[in-house]
């Protein structure tokens, strides 16, 4: 008698939510480059199983501080492979969910058109006050413009004209408000179907610096969520991966 | 324990704070004398935009300074057309967004210090037939002290404490942006730990510091 009262209770909550059979929600940890994106498919995932994606936005180092210190996170898609790694090795992530899920494109990119040319002269003429680039200790895409301009030589003579954001969607800002005249900010960030949104671009080659791989993996907190597991499922599908490339990435 | 970057920021900061403070003394002060013997209507809404900054996540007060400090601010406007060029990324910015996140921390105690003095000292002043000014440096600011007092050590500690606004300007330059609360963040991100605890250690001994010896040097009550 008390169970199945209980179980008419439960059901009686459970009922405005279970449209489709057992949706349950997974919060995720996305890194900052991938916002919009990851926007888009979580309504597209909602769409297909029930299942929702609660979705914060950060930097990894911060997401990676946050779930050792018990975070209530359950998936994290990281902006490189290192921290997901570290977290699988550390005992806080499940080792076999790990996997690439996108491939990140740099861009130099300024708010004016025609600024950038589409071949990174401007670097070399350095007409200007302010290159915005995230902070390459903290971020991945900060350590790859680091090392394409270590490699074109022009490290020493641009640094001191660096402003640092603490994450690539402050670098964005700073570009984006004029402050900084160009950055190097993740091309996801100015790009949708396929072209650039505004201003001037250059897409920094990809021989420039190692591959800015982004590793998405289970946390131990997500294990059972049959959700959290649907979702890593779910960014391999054709459909997550055409609005993934649709935003620059390569994968 | 301390790297040479950690000592830059503490330098910085300090001079920051230092520069802040005195340059809002001299502000508030016209400020705070206004606001407490003003019957203007508009002194309402001026008190309110001095408290503003209080209330204000620093978010919004960075992102609107970098917006309005930007090339194509208002701000950013004037600064450029008057030959200083734009603000953000620059010591220079970090002090206007100073004052203006500080300014209520030391208008209100200064003006309440005014406030509490009255009408009858000003009187009697100017029966002795003090000038104005003089009746404001003998008689105003002696009884005003320790509102000054207050005003100096809040305006210093809180700029000192300040981070979401130099965090959106800032830019993060060594020696010219990168003040103590940023550097922490940096440490803590970067999984420095150990670093960042003897920075955040210390600014927390300092701000316990900065407010016992307001609180012993200036009790409430005392002498007003």
């Amino acid at each position: 008698m008390k169970t199945s009262f209980r179980m008419l209770t439960l059901a009686l909550f459970a009922a405005p939510f279970a449209s489709p059979a057992l949706a349950a929600d997974v919060s995720v940890a996305v890194a900052a480059n991938f916002t919009a994106p990851m926007q888009k498919i979580a309504v597209e995932f909602e769409k297909d199983t029930g299942h929702r994606a609660l979705l914060s936005f950060g930097s990894t180092g911060k997401f990676y501080a946050q779930i050792k210190n018990g975070a209530p996170f359950e998936v994290l898609l990281a902006a490189d492979d290192e921290t997901p790694a570290k977290l699988v090795k550390e005992g806080a992530a499940v080792s076999d969910s790990r996997f690439t899920y996108a491939i990140g494109q740099l861009a130099l990119w300024s708010a004016k058109p025609g600024f950038v040319d589409d071949k990174g002269e401007v670097l070399k003429q350095g007409a200007f006050a302010h290159l915005a680039i995230a902070n390459p200790k903290l971020a991945p895409y900060g350590a790859a413009a680091v090392e394409s301009l270590t490699r074109l030589g022009l490290l020493g003579s641009i640094e001191p004209r660096f402003v640092q954001g603490e994450n690539i969607a402050q670098t964005y800002q700073f570009v984006s408000t004029g402050n900084a005249e160009l950055g190097f900010v993740a091309l996801s960030q100015v790009y949708e179907d396929g072209k650039l949104k505004s201003g001037s671009a250059w897409m920094v080659p990809a021989g420039l610096h190692a591959p800015i791989r982004q590793d998405a993996v289970v946390l131990t907190k997500g294990k059972d969520n049959p959700a959290a597991t649907e979702l890593l499922k779910f960014l391999k599908t054709d459909k997550a991966r055409a609005v993934i490339k649709s935003y620059g990435y390569a994968l | 324990m301390l790297s040479d970057a950690d000592w830059g920021a503490i330098r910085l900061t300090l001079e920051l704070a230092s520069v802040t403070t005195a340059l809002l003394l001299v502000i508030g002060t016209p400020i705070a004398w206004w606001l407490a013997r003003t019957r203007s209507a508009w002194k309402g809404a001026v008190g309110a935009l001095v408290a503003l900054p209080i209330v204000l996540p620093p978010t919004v007060i960075g992102f609107y300074l970098l917006v309005a400090m930007g090339p194509e601010g208002p701000v950013g406007r004037l600064t450029q057309s008057m030959g200083l060029g734009v603000l953000p990324f620059t010591f220079s910015g970090l002090v206007v967004a100073s004052v203006f996140y500080s300014l209520p921390f030391v208008v209100q105690p200064i003006q309440n210090a005014f406030e509490a003095i009255g009408e009858r000292p000003l009187e009697a002043a100017a029966t002795l037939r003090a000038s104005p000014l003089d009746t404001f440096f003998s008689v105003v600011l002696p009884l005003a002290r320790p509102g000054y007092l207050t005003a100096t050590v809040l305006g210093f500690a809180h700029t000192v404490g300040e981070f979401g606004v130099v965090l959106m300007i800032g830019g993060n330059i060594p020696d010219k942006t990168r003040v103590v609360s940023v550097q922490i963040y940096d440490h803590v991100e970067a999984m420095e730990y150990a670093q960042a605890h003897w920075l955040a250690a210390g600014m927390v001994a300092f701000s316990f510091v900065v407010l016992l010896l307001l609180y012993t040097l200036n009790p409430t009550g005392q002498r007003r």
